[in-house]
């Protein structure tokens, strides 16, 4: 069913018009009375979109103000202009705040390097090879998805900190290394399933081999499911605050969410200025991230439908 | 469309034993097979094993059989974390569900600036798991936080939202609420499903709008109510970082945000009680398979399939 579908077409419109005497419930209505249902419906949701987002402006604009003006003004007209917030903030803890948005980027960028190749590998095996036990290990996969975190947090605890993984970024970026993250697996087993076998059997006919096949066929043709997951991994992992809490307690390893957490702590509610600004600051990437890859996210989510 | 049909088609299909490629697959799902032994099954059975222990991370874990678990029964914030856990679940995810069908079905049939709309919508969802966002939060329902400002100026004089014990799960309840962007994009998805003839064919049977909400639109779109609600209870039972930041941690005021993740997070990473927060990841686990196995149940009477 594409777009065009769904739209009412005036001629249909026209066509049942003609036809039909007027009936008490769906009576015909003027062009004007339509025209003013129409511009009452934008007027009823730019007001709804507004007060969805005037939280986020109002803490932009905030982030701007001096202190002891946050708390008189709940307008987002600025009348004095406090740039100092920035630079208190960013300075505030032990280490400046680039220190934090480097960690989280290495974070971040590890998390998608692991989830884009064992999640792949994984989704190949599983559209595209035939071996025992397939569906039992598939059924397995799909439900862990459904599987709380909290359930192996505390072992997986024990096991890294026995290793000496705590306050170190692999308790993170491992587990997506070894496709924990089965969501993305089932989204490219889903995308791969349709791609045609034939270019598949081509390939074969050439003499190449499964990993060529992955390499040279099925990757190059699944970048937009490539492109959702890395999208969708930026965000989580850069949003994700409770293994980060857990792993992360050296205030050297600590990411921006962490940051952001000890800056409540730490400052109590003496600066919201420059907790706002630190706060814009972490939402800056994903609010680019979300500018950027609007497409994949809405396909991403319509087609496989989590978060 | 999603990994819930998924699951339920894997019980009719054989799998073909001619042409393996077992080698290739123990390539392939390698590093997906070790994350499940190692980070997945694996932990899931130590952390069954521990929830009968009394273990602190020093010593070794003694076994006290059911001790953990007669423990939470005659534990009064333990209870008082579930009931608090099920308020936000059974009032929240609901009500987040209709407010996204709600708008979903404005922006249906292709509204003006629909892509404005929806990503305005969209976003809070990106942003509403943020430690940033539960500052804003923080403030916003302060006792001179945003709302309160507005209250002042029309004469009203608003309580401490979030200090007060009766109020402060209720804001977080609405940042859930807030955050109903991603199944209002489900539902768009789902809405566009449905051939425009139902719709047409009504109106010529004189059917109101009321009754062909009633009958067409929710029936069709009843899988996909079915699978938002599935997804967004088993997320919303291990919602932690809002109730967590927004009380600083605590639980507070009066334990009255103190969410079961959250009490889990206090007894197994604040005092070392990991046989006590074990026993209680399996209580979550057995909670959320619960309520997942009567929302499939209870779908059998509500849910229509369209084949």
């Amino acid at each position: 069913m594409t777009k065009l579908q769904a739209l009412p077409t005036p001629t249909s419109e026209g066509r049942k018009e003609a036809k039909l005497p007027p009936r008490k419930v769906s009576r015909p209505r003027s062009p004007a009375a339509t025209r003013m249902r129409a511009i009452l419906k934008h007027i009823i949701l730019i007001l709804s979109a507004l007060l969805m987002i005037y939280p986020l402006l109002w803490m932009v604009v905030s982030s701007l103000r001096p202190n002891d003006l946050i708390f008189k003004e709940p307008g987002l007209w600025l009348t004095t202009f406090e740039a100092s917030n920035f630079s208190d903030g960013w300075n505030a803890l032990a280490n400046p705040f680039s220190t934090y948005l480097l960690n989280s980027a290495i974070v971040v960028l590890g998390c998608i390097i692991g989830n884009l190749v064992s999640c792949s590998m994984a989704a190949y095996a599983f559209a595209r090879l035939n071996f025992k036990g397939k569906k039992w290990l598939f059924g397995a996969m799909l439900l862990t998805i459904m599987l709380p975190f909290h359930v192996v947090i505390v072992p997986q605890y024990i096991l890294f900190s026995q290793i000496g993984w705590v306050n170190t970024f692999w308790p993170i970026i491992v587990p997506k290394l070894l496709a924990t993250d089965a969501f993305f697996v089932f989204l490219m087993v889903q995308f791969i399933r349709g791609i045609p076998r034939e270019l598949d059997e081509a390939a074969r006919i050439d003499g190449a081999g499964h990993p060529r096949i992955f390499l040279q066929v099925i990757l190059p043709l699944m970048v937009p499911a490539l492109a959702t997951t890395t999208i969708f991994t930026f965000i989580w992992t850069w949003n994700d605050f409770f293994s980060q809490l857990i792993y992360l307690t050296d205030p050297d390893m600590f990411t921006v969410p962490v940051a952001l957490r000890a800056f409540i702590d730490a400052t109590a509610s003496t600066s919201w200025g420059a907790m706002f600004a630190m706060s814009i600051v972490s939402l800056l990437p994903v609010f680019i991230a979300f500018l950027l890859g609007q497409k994949f996210l809405v396909k991403g989510i319509a087609t496989t439908g989590i978060k | 469309m999603s990994a819930l049909s998924e699951l339920g088609k894997l019980k009719g299909q054989g799998s073909k034993s001619e042409g393996r490629d077992t080698k290739a697959a123990l390539v392939f799902l390698g590093p997906w097979l070790v994350g499940l032994v190692a980070i997945t099954l694996g932990p899931m059975l130590i952390s069954l094993y521990l929830s009968f222990t009394d273990y602190n991370l020093l010593q070794e874990p003694t076994f006290v059989g059911l001790d953990n678990f007669v423990r939470m029964f005659e534990d009064a914030r333990l209870l008082n974390s579930l009931r608090v856990t099920f308020i936000y679940v059974l009032v929240g995810v609901p009500l987040q569900l209709a407010v996204a069908l709600l708008i979903a079905m404005v922006l249906d049939r292709g509204i003006r600036g629909l892509p404005f709309y929806r990503s305005v919508f969209y976003l809070p969802s990106l942003l509403g798991g943020s430690v940033a966002v539960a500052i804003l939060w923080k403030q916003i329902f302060g006792t001179t936080g945003l709302v309160n400002q507005f209250l002042a100026l029309i004469g009203i004089e608003g309580p401490g939202w979030i200090s007060d014990p009766n109020t402060a799960l209720s804001t977080i309840i609405l940042l859930h609420i807030w955050t109903f962007g991603s199944p209002m994009i489900i539902f768009l998805a789902g809405l566009r499903q449905i051939p425009h003839m139902y719709y047409e064919a009504a109106q010529v049977d004189g059917a109101s709008k009321v009754s062909q909400f009633f009958r067409i639109t929710l029936p069709l779109l009843s899988p996909i109510i079915f699978f938002n609600l599935v997804l967004q209870i088993v997320g919303a039972f291990q919602s932690f970082t809002q109730a967590f930041i927004v009380s600083g941690g605590t639980g507070g005021p009066s334990d009255s945000t103190m969410f079961f993740t959250l009490y889990l997070y206090q007894k197994g990473f604040g005092q070392f009680d990991m046989g006590y927060a074990s026993a209680m990841a399996w209580v979550l686990l057995l909670i959320i398979g619960a309520f997942t196995a009567i929302n499939f149940y209870a779908s059998k009477f509500w849910v229509f399939y369209d084949d």
